[in-house]
């Protein structure tokens, strides 16, 4: 066990290690200066152009760079950032939370849509349900985040007038940061004495296109997956069993086949988890959310190594921790995986 | 499925009743980015700049949609005959706005105006280094070269004494950078010992008082009741920040914001059939050019320089890169600018007279030479690499072959500054609305050894007319020096002058009174809305 625990740890840090490296090695290959942005063009001086350079430690040959900037984070310093500032580390603190609340609220709409989806394609498999299901989840796969986004927006918000276009919340509201999720923090006692529900409403009416749009590959993906899972169960034995009993088959369905096809669903949705955190990049840039996405897409455009380098790790980690908690999760749930692992 | 469809149904009508719209005159901007900071002192990009104009005055300001400098926070100057000595004489009864953070207990008098000179100018200040200490304006315009001391004669009177005669001085005090700022609340700050809040939490003296930001998200400002100025109706003024072009026009036409900042270019042609938005556009404050370095052959020759200047269809870049949202530049200055000279005749596109132009200069058969291409894009020339390309194409036809070159962007500025190249892409977005901040800049004798004229031409004729502008503070005068500068640059031809980029502005028909600045800002202090 400690043997297997050690192997995780190290295959944990060597892959942390590696997207590091790439991510640092990347940033410095894209055309662009953090030095200009530092000091500014208009008349550069040479002289004060690489002292400036200095200053960033960019004068020094990328390998040692990289060492340097390893060291630094191993003594939990991710640096700070050249457009604000501030340690890069308070940068992503302040804005992880609206980036959760709508990763949580599209993983949900994504789940809460997907799974009966599934379980009809599987119920009525090879007719015309199923076709259409599966068609349409993976036209949702392929669909391109920023013009899904866009069309949402024409839609509901522009012709329909339903939604508000981006933003997290009404701006009228001063919601003070408490948990950081607006949905909660609307709640307080204080914002319901002023504002009544109003605030909580503007939140979640603000949370619904973004939460449909970074739901919707997820929502495919388990859609399929429900489908495939449920098609194993209910081919088992004891479904047909249960079925020559007599018991009416939505009694088989959601009593019997449900829980054992839920495993496979149960680790997607964790898996999914990384898919959303990453597809906030894009959905947030498109919904002025200001989450991380938005945060490292701004940094990318102003060349900000440190910030940019900062939130790709902590993101890395967190995909990385949420896959080992699944690995984890596979062997309580299946001590028979635990021998496969270990080799 | 159905099911589904009618949930939606209901939750549109329940989405409808509650989809709220502010009250009262709220004023929302759809901007952009985030701010790098609060204090004009320290930033030199528009998206900070704009979330700082609501809040600052100067002690001179330019004249709404103009670059005329009128006064301000002083509420008259005089200028010494030797044009060296500055006397400010300072309004009395301006507020400083009452915050969260602090209340003031008395009016702006000249301390303000030394705290916020000095804090620049001395390495020494207390407040030098707070906030990374890089006045990038300050350095760049050369404060620090041109004032020899500032001095508070009395509580309204503040004295500016130079080191030499520079006229544009008074338009560089128009400028963010010298805006004021508290010393009270300065010093209140030190005493706390939190002195970098003064960057976070503005104070100043302006038509808005700044309430609270949320990174990436939002900018908030309340209307100040005490502004000394004239002001618009708006009570609430909010930058919604809106990064993507698309997101803000959409937003502009559900009215969740009154006006927003570059559309994008795909969008136009729909906003302006749009029957609640009206859409604004002047020429930009910037010029894009070709230099050809003079110093190099055969680019001293006259004659080449002319036969290039017709050899280029600059109509076709600006069909094909700006997508017609450009004008062709004649002179090296932009047209919103004073003194610009619109009697010039400029080179039409005419290869014939290109070749002969180059017969005469004894290269008939043509010849060999580099153009560095820019690696970044900016309003006056988006595609640089795109650009060269037609230019090499236009320029094989009178029989110059051209090899394109580039570099990464510090390293162009940098080789570029010691005259390696041949021709050269550049371009300029002014600062001050100042000429001289154009024609000395980048065509002075004295810009070859500092590095900004490109051409490193220096021409005694065009260069004797710069100075003596640039010395004498009569506008009328300066004019007319200026427009005979660039009847010289014209004939002489350092460079190809290309274009002018245009700026556009969409906003909903019920604001009024938004004047666009040629600077590039974009200012609210006197809009109103119906």
């Amino acid at each position: 066990m400690i043997l297997f625990f050690g192997k995780k740890l190290l295959d944990m840090l060597l892959t942390l290690l590696g997207i590091t490296f790439v991510c640092f090695l990347l940033i410095r290959l894209v055309p662009g200066d953090p030095v200009l942005l530092l000091i500014g063009e208009r008349n550069m001086d040479p002289a004060a152009y690489a002292e400036a350079k200095q200053k960033l430690g960019l004068d020094q040959p990328i390998p040692v760079q990289f060492i340097k900037y390893v060291g630094q984070v191993a003594h939990g310093d991710l640096g700070t950032s050249v457009v604000s500032k501030s340690a890069v580390w308070d940068e992503f603190k302040e804005r992880f939370p609206a980036t959760v609340e709508l990763s949580l609220v599209a993983l949900f709409f994504a789940t809460l849509i997907a799974i009966p989806l599934g379980i009809l394609a599987a119920v009525k498999k090879n007719t015309f349900y199923d076709y259409f299901l599966m068609g349409t989840s993976l036209a949702g796969y392929s669909m391109p985040i920023f013009w899904w986004g866009l069309a949402l927006i024409l839609i509901f918000s522009v012709k329909l007038g339903w939604t508000p276009v981006s933003g997290r919340i009404a701006l009228e509201y001063d919601v003070p940061v408490r948990t950081g999720l607006l949905l909660i923090d609307s709640l307080s006692s204080e914002i319901r004495e002023a504002e009544g529900l109003k605030a909580f409403w503007s939140a979640l009416q603000h949370l619904i296109l973004p939460a449909i749009v970074l739901g919707t590959i997820p929502l495919a993906v388990i859609a399929r997956m429900t489908r495939s899972s449920f098609l194993e169960v209910l081919g088992e034995d004891y479904i047909r069993t249960a079925r020559a009993k007599g018991l009416k088959e939505n009694r088989v369905i959601f009593i019997h086949a449900f829980r054992n096809a839920l495993i496979p669903i149960v680790t997607t949705l964790a898996l999914c988890f990384g898919t959303i955190i990453t597809g906030a990049i894009l959905t947030e840039t498109i919904f002025s959310w200001p989450g991380i996405g938005k945060w490292i897409v701004a940094s990318l455009t102003s060349r900000d190594y440190p910030a940019i380098q900062g939130g790709v790790f902590i993101i890395a980690v967190i995909i990385v921790l949420t896959n080992t908690l699944v690995d984890l999760i596979y062997i309580v749930l299946n001590p028979r995986m635990k021998k496969a692992m270990l080799k | 499925m159905r099911w589904f469809a009618l949930g939606l149904v209901v939750f549109g009508f329940a989405m409808q009743g509650a989809h709220a719209k502010s009250e009262g005159k709220t004023f929302v901007y759809c901007s952009e980015g985030s701010p790098a900071s609060f204090n004009p002192q320290l930033v030199a990009d528009g998206t900070s700049l704009n979330a700082i104009h609501p809040v600052y005055n100067g002690l001179v300001e330019f004249e709404l949609g103009t670059t005329k400098v009128i006064p301000a926070l002083a509420e008259s100057y005089t200028i010494s005959k030797d044009k060296l000595t500055y006397t400010f004489k300072l309004r009395k009864g301006v507020k400083f706005h009452t915050t969260k953070n602090f209340t003031p207990k008395r009016d702006f008098n000249a301390d303000d105006v030394l705290f916020s000179f000095e804090r620049q100018l001395d390495k020494n200040h207390p407040f030098h280094n707070v906030g990374g200490g890089n006045y990038e304006y300050f350095d760049s315009m050369e404060m620090g070269k041109v004032i020899k001391s500032i001095k508070a004669k009395d509580p309204q009177t503040v004295e500016i004494t130079l080191n030499y005669a520079e006229a544009p001085f008074l338009a560089n005090l128009a400028m963010p950078f010298m805006d004021i700022l508290s010393k009270e609340y300065a010093d209140q700050l030190a005493a706390q010992n939190k002195k970098e809040e003064i960057d976070l939490n503005p104070v100043g003296t302006g038509p808005f008082v700044f309430q609270s930001y949320v990174k990436g998200s939002s900018i908030k400002y309340t209307a100040f009741e005490n502004y000394w100025g004239h002001k618009g109706n708006i009570d609430k003024l909010v930058f919604a920040i809106t990064p993507d072009a698309n997101v803000r026009t959409q937003k502009l036409k559900t009215g969740e914001c009154q006006f927003i900042t570059e559309p994008s270019p795909s969008d136009l042609a729909a906003l302006k059939g749009d029957a609640k938005v009206s859409v604004i556009d002047a020429p930009g404050l910037n010029i894009g050019y070709l230099a050809m370095n003079v110093t190099k052959k055969p680019f001293d020759n006259l004659l080449v320089r002319k036969a290039i200047n017709y050899a280029l269809n600059r109509k076709s870049y600006i069909d094909a890169i700006f997508l017609g949202h450009a004008t062709i530049a004649k002179n090296p200055i932009p047209p919103t600018i004073w003194s610009y000279n619109d009697a010039i005749k400029d080179y039409e596109y005419n290869p014939e007279k290109a070749k002969e132009l180059l017969k005469q200069a004894g290269l008939a058969n043509g010849f060999e030479a580099e153009m560095w291409t820019m690696p970044v894009s900016r309003p006056y020339n988006p595609n640089g690499k795109k650009l060269g390309e037609m230019m090499q194409a236009d320029l094989a036809k009178v029989g110059i072959k051209i090899k394109l070159v580039t570099f990464d962007w510090p390293t162009y500025l940098a080789k570029s500054k010691t005259g390696e190249h041949q021709l050269i892409q550049f371009g300029w977005t002014g600062d001050n609305g100042d000429p001289d901040n154009f024609l000395n800049v980048m065509l002075g004798c004295a810009s070859v050894d500092a590095g900004s004229n490109y051409s490193r031409w220096c021409n005694k004729n065009f260069n004797d007319l710069v100075v003596e502008a640039k010395k004498t503070t009569d506008i009328k005068k300066r004019t007319e020096l200026y427009k005979k500068a660039q009847a010289v640059f014209k004939e002489e031809a350092p460079w190809v002058t290309l274009d002018h980029s245009t700026v556009f502005r969409a906003m909903s028909k019920n604001v009024k009174n938004y004047k666009m600045d040629p600077l590039g800002a974009d200012i609210f202090n006197q809009v109103t809305l119906e």
